[in-house]
């Protein structure tokens, strides 16, 4: 029989206990995914207790507190606070989103928060995107165009511009592509659903003068044909966006071009 | 220092920020052919320019008729005479262009029926000098910064910008009044480094996070502010603070200028429109600063909404369905998250909040730092742009959808005056180790700090202070309150702790670094609100309720060594760039 074992520096140990301070009558268990790369430490769950009579509602509020009032070592991105940014992204009760949309008021029991899946940790919450900005690149996620208008807007009727509804929005958070299993396998050479919705984006831009080209680069068994319609990518987007049907138009597009 | 290794970069030029105007100035160099660097403390994309929603200003004439001088005497007015004619004709004039050139970039703009870019209402935005409302704010849904700024980063890509992402900037390289680069921190693997360039452009926004209340995002703490003044340098119109009128109650959350702009309008605890009562022909589309005084007042004699009748009503349900669905779809998910309002048939409830910074680094119309020393001179090496500058083109109050157009058109300008100084390839001179000594010895003693008064504690001091002492209304008895607290709150940094002592992604070492700046930027605020002894713009003093030409069309200029503050002024630019336009001589302000 073979053997299967995590490697060492992957084995997730029993961390530290932060019991409350406050006397809250109110209190929810956090528990907090830590890993230090400079200690050489295992990573470990920490345990905070939090009063929640003076939290505001969403998960971010909840570790914005435990860094202010608790514990300032605990490390995770955030920036704009309202879902427009993408920073926040993390695994909350087993669910990818971003910690300043989602109410902790949804999660019965403990909150568990881990960093996005099957990502290089850099440090606590704090996953590596860089391949994933890597094949973001590699769409040439810009206008290709021959007009050769130069005073005046190319023209786009309501129509056409509204195929963008639903692409253009993505803010980049990668929950979509972190909850694809196809993309943990393959995730150095499928795109996964993020950059695929972002292709699909400016293929049917109206403006766009290399559709045939684009649809060509992406015609690939792995780059695009992992998808395999799991669609934990659409259930995952924190914007409501639907990239496995953006996958579905690439093939549909593909099989009948 | 030698505990820490150094390592050397050398680019023609550097761009620090990757927000809208980073990201157009960095097209722009990439384009002319100097290597450049863009260095940022997030990846561009989650830079806070993706939260504006509202559009970008200029006079296309999609929708009706429309020319760039109306909207430069919209913008001078706004601004209320305290920004430089100059400077707001080449924003005004160049405007059009700079959009054009974005949709060619292929920013998803709205459309109109005959395909061309839709564009709406706005705030203090007229038709021929202030006679009736003109549509001259170009949209993307309400969602036009993404928009923009995901686009913008592509552009990037496309001209193979060299990108440093995560890294958190320390301090300006100044040597005999010039500047020589910067030195930064690798977030990703702790490493310290030293980026020489021949022009370092400062476009790290706005510093929001020195009030309580903001719709800024947490990362809106004006490092490049912070580092003009630790430099020597002065910021310039401090006190000009705006208050955007509609901040989700409770959260501040942006609901954008876009809502009243396709006919959403705000209401008291009566049922009243009352901005009729104090703009009565532009009404709820009067400029931010008028309307976020008339919600104070309504607040203040006891017609606010709510429990503690202390917010306001926005009403939009009687807005088309179709209008809501297509052309503000982000705000009804904004209104859902974080009011628990669905704007279909219920209204927002908003208050003022702080939303942008008019003052910042001075800068002429070609992004060139400014300072002051007999007269006004150019910095060598050194440009700001975005809203971490003070161009000035919004002088005392900021119009509504100018701040992306000025991003852009600076951002563009930016690029155009650097290629016309830089030679590529052109070799750096020594500049010795004294500076990087300096700025490492300040990171080395923060990230050591041991005290009593963590930094979450601190900087919600210093928040608090600027929210009650330095709000929309002003008094010399607030202020001067506010001057002296602030003080209290930077002294407590003297016994700061910072717990993680790490070099990789220490974020409670860079939050401490941040309130560093922040403090600096705080005080010199709350140190220029007070010596400015009368009411312009977004400054309200109850106690000097009128604008004083005589003494005030000044520009302020503030210095700040540790807590001690030098004050002067210099006047504004009386004068337009070109005889296309006049200038705009001051007037009474009413809308």
């Amino acid at each position: 029989m073979v053997q299967i074992n995590l490697p060492e520096n992957s084995k997730v140990q029993k961390g530290n206990y932060h019991k409350d301070k406050t006397g809250s009558k109110n209190i929810k268990k956090v528990n907090v995914y830590r890993w230090d790369p400079s200690t050489g430490e295992k990573p470990r769950i920490d345990t905070y207790e939090v009063d929640m009579d003076n939290c505001p509602s969403k998960v971010l509020d909840v570790l914005n507190k435990i860094k202010n009032e608790i514990d300032p070592t605990l490390t995770y991105r955030r920036s704009c606070a309202h879902g427009v940014c993408g920073s926040c992204a993390m695994n909350m009760d087993g669910k990818n989103g971003l910690a300043c949309t989602k109410p902790h008021a949804e999660i019965d029991g403990d909150i568990d928060i881990y960093p996005l899946p099957h990502l290089k940790v850099v440090k606590d919450l704090i996953g590596d995107l860089s391949g994933f900005y890597k094949q973001y690149e590699s769409i040439e996620p810009w206008l290709k165009t021959n007009t050769k208008v130069e005073t005046t807007e190319i023209i786009q009727s309501k129509k056409d511009r509204a195929k963008l509804d639903g692409a253009y929005e993505c803010i980049m958070c990668a929950c979509c592509s972190t909850s694809c299993p196809s993309y943990w396998w393959n995730g150095d050479k499928y795109l996964g659903p993020a950059v695929l919705l972002q292709a699909y984006r400016w293929i049917v831009d109206s403006r766009d003068d290399e559709r045939k080209e684009r649809l060509k680069k992406v015609a690939d068994e792995l780059k695009l044909y992992r998808c395999h319609t799991i669609m934990n990518c659409t259930s995952a987007c924190p914007k409501g966006l639907n990239p496995a049907k953006a996958i579905a138009e690439i093939k549909k597009m593909l099989a009948t071009s | 220092m030698s505990s820490y290794k150094i390592i050397d970069h050398e680019y023609d030029v550097i761009v620090l920020g990757a927000g809208g105007s980073g990201l157009r100035a960095a097209v722009g160099l990439s384009e002319a052919g100097l290597k450049t660097a863009c260095i940022s403390k997030v990846f561009p994309t989650r830079s806070h320019t993706s939260a504006a929603q509202g559009g970008i200003s200029a006079a296309l004439g999609n929708m009706g008729e429309d020319d760039w001088r109306w909207h430069m005497y919209d913008t001078v007015k706004g601004a209320d005479w305290l920004g430089d004619q100059d400077s707001i004709e080449y924003l005004c004039k160049e405007a059009p262009k700079a959009v054009i050139e974005l949709e060619k970039y292929g920013v998803p703009f709205s459309r109109t029926d005959d395909g061309k870019i839709y564009q709406r209402p706005f705030g203090g935005m007229t038709k021929n000098y202030g006679n009736g409302t003109v549509q001259r704010t170009c949209a993307a849904a309400d969602r036009t910064g993404h928009a923009i700024l995901h686009t913008l980063y592509g552009q990037a890509l496309k001209h193979n910008t060299e990108f440093f992402i995560e890294y958190f900037a320390l301090d300006l390289l100044m040597k005999d009044g010039a500047c020589k680069g910067l030195i930064a921190w690798n977030l990703n693997d702790g490493t310290i480094h030293r980026f020489r360039a021949h022009s370092t452009i400062i476009a790290t926004g706005g510093y929001g996070k020195v009030y309580y209340a903001a719709t800024s995002a947490h990362t809106c703490t004006g490092d490049g502010n912070a580092m003009i003044l630790r430099a020597g340098l002065p910021l310039q119109d401090m006190e000009f603070v705006q208050f955007h009128p509609t901040g989700i109650y409770g959260h501040g959350t942006l609901i954008s200028e876009g809502v009243r702009g396709e006919g959403g309008y705000l209401v008291n605890s009566k049922g009243e429109r009352f901005m009729e009562r104090y703009a009565p022909k532009a009404k709820d589309l009067a400029s931010r600063d008028v309307v976020s005084r008339s919600m104070s007042i309504e607040i203040k004699e006891g017609r606010g909404v709510g429990k503690e009748q202390d917010h306001i009503h926005l009403h939009l349900s009687h807005l088309d369905k179709k209008v809501i669905e297509h052309r503000l779809p982000g705000i009804t998910e904004a209104a859902r998250l974080f009011a628990n309002v669905d704007v279909t048939k219920e209204p927002i409830p908003v208050v003022p909040t702080v939303h942008y910074n008019m003052g910042g680094i001075p800068t002429n119309y070609k992004a060139e730092v400014l300072t002051v020393n007999g007269s006004e001179k150019t910095v060598p090496g050194l440009m700001a742009i975005g809203e971490a500058a003070c161009v000035s083109v919004h002088g005392a109050n900021r119009l509504g959808s100018n701040s992306l157009i000025d991003l852009v058109v600076f951002g563009r300008a930016a690029a155009k005056r650097a290629s016309e100084l830089v030679k590529p390839g052109t070799p750096h001179e020594d500049i010795g180790e004294t500076e990087t000594e300096k700025c490492l010895e300040r990171f080395d003693k923060l990230r050591n700090a041991n005290g009593e008064n963590s930094t979450a504690e601190l900087r919600l001091a210093m928040q608090k202070t600027m929210q009650s002492k330095c709000a929309v209304f002003r008094t010399d008895k607030t202020l001067k309150e506010g001057v002296d607290e602030i003080r209290k709150t930077y002294d407590g940094m003297s016994s700061i702790s910072v717990k993680d002592k790490s070099l990789i992604f220490n974020t409670d070492l860079v939050e401490t670094l941040e309130f560093d700046n922040l403090i600096r930027q705080a005080i010199t605020t709350v140190d220029s609100a007070y010596y400015r002894k009368e009411s312009r713009g977004a400054h309200a003093r109850e106690d000097f309720p009128k604008r004083d030409d005589e003494k005030f069309m000044q520009h302020t200029l503030s210095w700040c060594n540790g807590k001690d503050t030098k004050i002067e002024y210099r006047p504004v630019h009386k004068k337009t760039l070109t005889n296309e336009v006049q200038y705009f001589p001051p007037q009474e302000r009413v809308y």
